[in-house]
C-alpha cells in the first residue's frame, strides 16, 4: 500500500504528475495538483511513484506503508 | 570538498564540427567538485553537469535567478537575462515569492487539459503548413517552412499576436538568442519588441479578443506594465526552442521511422537534444556547497541541462536515442519552480508535427547528407540553421 500526499503550496503546475499517473493526479482549475484517487493496483502505484520522482517542485510524497 | 585552481575552460564548449553535447561534458561529470569556466565576458562561472547536481542547483533557495544580484552570469559576450528594470514582468528572472504571482496566474492556461483542448487548433495549423509545403513543390527548408512556423503560429494565436507580425518578432528573437549579438543589437531588439507588445496591449485594452493577453488584462493580477514582459517572455520562449527541437527530431525520426507517432519518442527527443542547454543561469546569494564544491556568494552558476541529460548514472547508454527508456526524469525543461511553463504545449506540438508530417509526406527525405546539415553553435539554443528536404512529386 502507499499513501499519497500533495503540497499544493509547493506545486508549480507543471503537470508532470498528470502525465505520469493520470488516474491518480489531476490539475484543478487553477492548474494546481489534486489527488483523484489513491492508486488501486501496482501499475498505478508505480506511476504515482514516478510522478513523485519527476515533480519539479517536490510537491508529491508517496509514503510506502 | 575540493578547491579548484585548474585552468578555467572556455565557454561555451560548442564548436563547429564537434558532436553535441560537447565531449568535454563527460569529463566534467567525472570531475570531483565542479568545473570552473570563464564566460566570453571574462566572468568566471561554475559549470554543473551531473544530473543530481543540476536538480539541486535549480531547487536550492540560496541560488537565485535574479540578474540584479551581483555576480549574475551573462551568457553572451554582452547582454543576457534582462532585469526587471529593463523588462518588467520577465518573471523567469524572479525568485520566489515574487515569481509565484506570475506563475500562479499563468498555469491555468498551460495545464495538461488546457493544452489538450488546443489540439484541434494546433492540428489545423500543422495541416495548413503542410498544404503550403506540398503546394510549393517537392523540396523545402523544413526549419523555415515548418519547424519554426508551427510553434510561432501556435504561440501567436494563444497570445493574440497577428500572424502578419511573425517576420518581425522572429527576427528580433533571433538577435536575442544569438550569443554573438552586440549590446547595441540586443538592446534595440528588446526595445523594439517591448514597443510592439505595448502597442498590441493597448489595442487589446480597447478591443479585447479571445486570447491570453486579453484574459490577463481582464484578470488584473499582472499589471499593465508587467504584461509587456510577460507576453514578451511567452512569445520568445514559445517559438525558437520548440522549432529547434522539432527540426532535430525530424532528422532522428527519418532514420528511426518505427518511432513516428509514439509519444515516448517525443520525450526521448527532448532529453537527447536538450536544446536549451545554455538557458538556465544562476548566482549564489549565500555560500553553498554543490557536488562537493564550495560556491561563494556572488559566484555565477551554469547548470548544463544537456550534460545532466546525458549522465550515464541516470540514463543507460545516454548517447543513444532510445525511446524505450524512461526519459521522463530529464531536465530539458529545467527543474524547480521555473520548470518550463510551456512544456505540455511543446509535447503536443511535437507529437502532432511528427505524426502529420510523416503521414502526409511519407516519401520525405533529407536533400543533403546528414553530415552536411549546418548546426547552430552560435546560439543560446542548439539546433539546425536549415533542414533541406525533398519528397516524391506524386505526393497527394
Ligand atoms: C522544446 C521547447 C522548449 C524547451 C526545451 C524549453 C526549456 C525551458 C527551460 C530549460 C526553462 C527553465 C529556465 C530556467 O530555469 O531559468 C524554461 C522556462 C520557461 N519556458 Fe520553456 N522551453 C520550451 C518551450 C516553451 C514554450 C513553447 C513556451 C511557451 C509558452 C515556454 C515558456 C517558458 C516560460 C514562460 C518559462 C519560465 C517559467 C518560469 O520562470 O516559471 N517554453 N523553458
Ligand atoms: S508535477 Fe508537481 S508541480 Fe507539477 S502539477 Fe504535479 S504536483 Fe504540481
Amino acid at each position: 500500500m502507499v499513501r499519497i500526499s500533495v503540497d499544493t503550496e509547493r506545486c508549480v503546475g507543471a503537470g508532470q504528475c498528470v502525465l505520469s499517473a493520470p488516474d491518480v493526479f489531476d490539475q484543478d482549475d487553477h492548474g494546481i495538483v489534486t489527488v483523484l484517487e489513491e492508486p488501486a493496483d501496482e501499475p498505478a502505484r508505480d506511476a504515482a511513484r514516478q510522478a513523485g520522482l519527476v515533480c519539479p517542485s517536490q510537491a508529491i510524497t508517496v509514503a510506502e506503508s | 570538498m575540493t578547491t579548484t585552481d585548474r585552468c578555467p575552460v572556455a565557454f561555451p564548449l560548442r564548436r563547429p564540427g564537434r558532436p553535441f553535447p560537447p565531449v568535454e561534458y563527460a569529463d566534467f561529470r567525472r570531475t570531483e567538485g565542479l568545473v570552473k569556466s570563464t564566460l566570453p565576458s571574462g566572468v568566471p562561472v561554475w559549470l554543473v553537469t551531473r544530473h543530481e547536481d543540476v536538480r539541486t542547483v535549480l531547487t536550492d533557495p540560496r541560488i537565485s535567478s535574479n540578474p540584479s544580484h551581483p555576480g549574475f552570469p551573462r551568457a553572451a559576450k554582452t547582454g543576457g537575462v534582462p532585469s526587471q528594470d529593463q523588462v518588467p514582468g520577465w518573471f523567469v528572472a524572479l525568485d520566489p515569492p515574487e515569481h509565484g504571482r506570475f506563475r500562479k496566474t499563468l498555469i491555468p492556461e498551460f495545464t495538461v487539459r488546457k493544452v489538450r483542448e488546443m489540439r484541434p487548433a494546433i492540428q489545423q495549423i500543422v495541416d495548413a503548413r503542410i498544404d503550403a509545403l506540398l503546394a510549393a513543390g517537392n523540396t523545402a527548408d523544413l526549419i523555415a517552412d515548418f519547424a519554426l512556423s508551427v510553434p510561432s503560429l501556435v504561440i501567436s494565436d494563444l497570445l493574440g499576436v497577428p500572424h502578419v507580425d511573425r517576420d518581425f518578432f522572429e527576427a528580433k528573437t533571433r538577435v536575442l538568442v544569438t550569443l554573438t549579438s552586440t549590446d547595441a543589437e540586443r538592446e534595440s531588439a528588446t526595445k523594439a519588441l517591448m514597443r510592439y507588445l505595448n502597442r498590441l496591449i493597448t489595442i487589446k485594452q480597447r478591443r479585447p479578443g479571445d486570447d491570453l493577453i486579453s484574459r490577463l488584462l481582464a484578470d488584473g493580477t499582472i499589471s499593465r506594465q508587467e504584461l509587456t514582459g510577460v507576453s514578451m517572455l511567452l512569445l520568445i520562449a514559445g517559438h525558437e526552442t520548440t522549432a529547434n527541437n522539432i527540426g532535430l527530431g525530424v532528422v532522428t525520426l527519418l532514420s528511426n521511422p518505427r518511432w513516428i507517432g509514439d509519444e515516448r519518442a517525443v520525450e526521448e527527443l527532448l532529453r537527447y537534444y536538450s536544446v536549451a542547454d545554455l538557458v538556465a543561469f544562476r548566482v549564489a546569494v549565500e555560500d553553498v556547497e554543490i557536488g562537493g564544491q564550495l560556491i561563494a556568494a556572488g559566484e555565477g552558476i551554469v547548470p548544463l541541462v544537456a550534460a545532466a541529460n546525458h549522465d550515464g548514472t541516470v540514463f543507460d547508454r545516454p548517447d543513444e536515442f532510445d525511446p524505450e527508456r524512461s526519459a521522463r526524469s530529464h531536465v530539458a525543461f529545467g527543474y524547480g519552480v521555473h520548470q518550463c511553463l510551456g512544456q505540455n504545449l511543446v509535447r503536443v506540438e511535437m507529437d502532432i508535427a511528427y505524426r502529420t508530417l510523416f503521414s502526409r509526406i511519407p516519401t520525405l527525405e533529407l536533400a543533403v547528407p546528414v553530415e552536411e546539415l549546418s548546426l547552430k553553435y552560435d546560439g543560446v539554443l542548439f539546433g539546425l540553421h536549415e533542414l533541406p528536404v525533398r519528397w516524391s512529386s506524386t505526393e497527394e
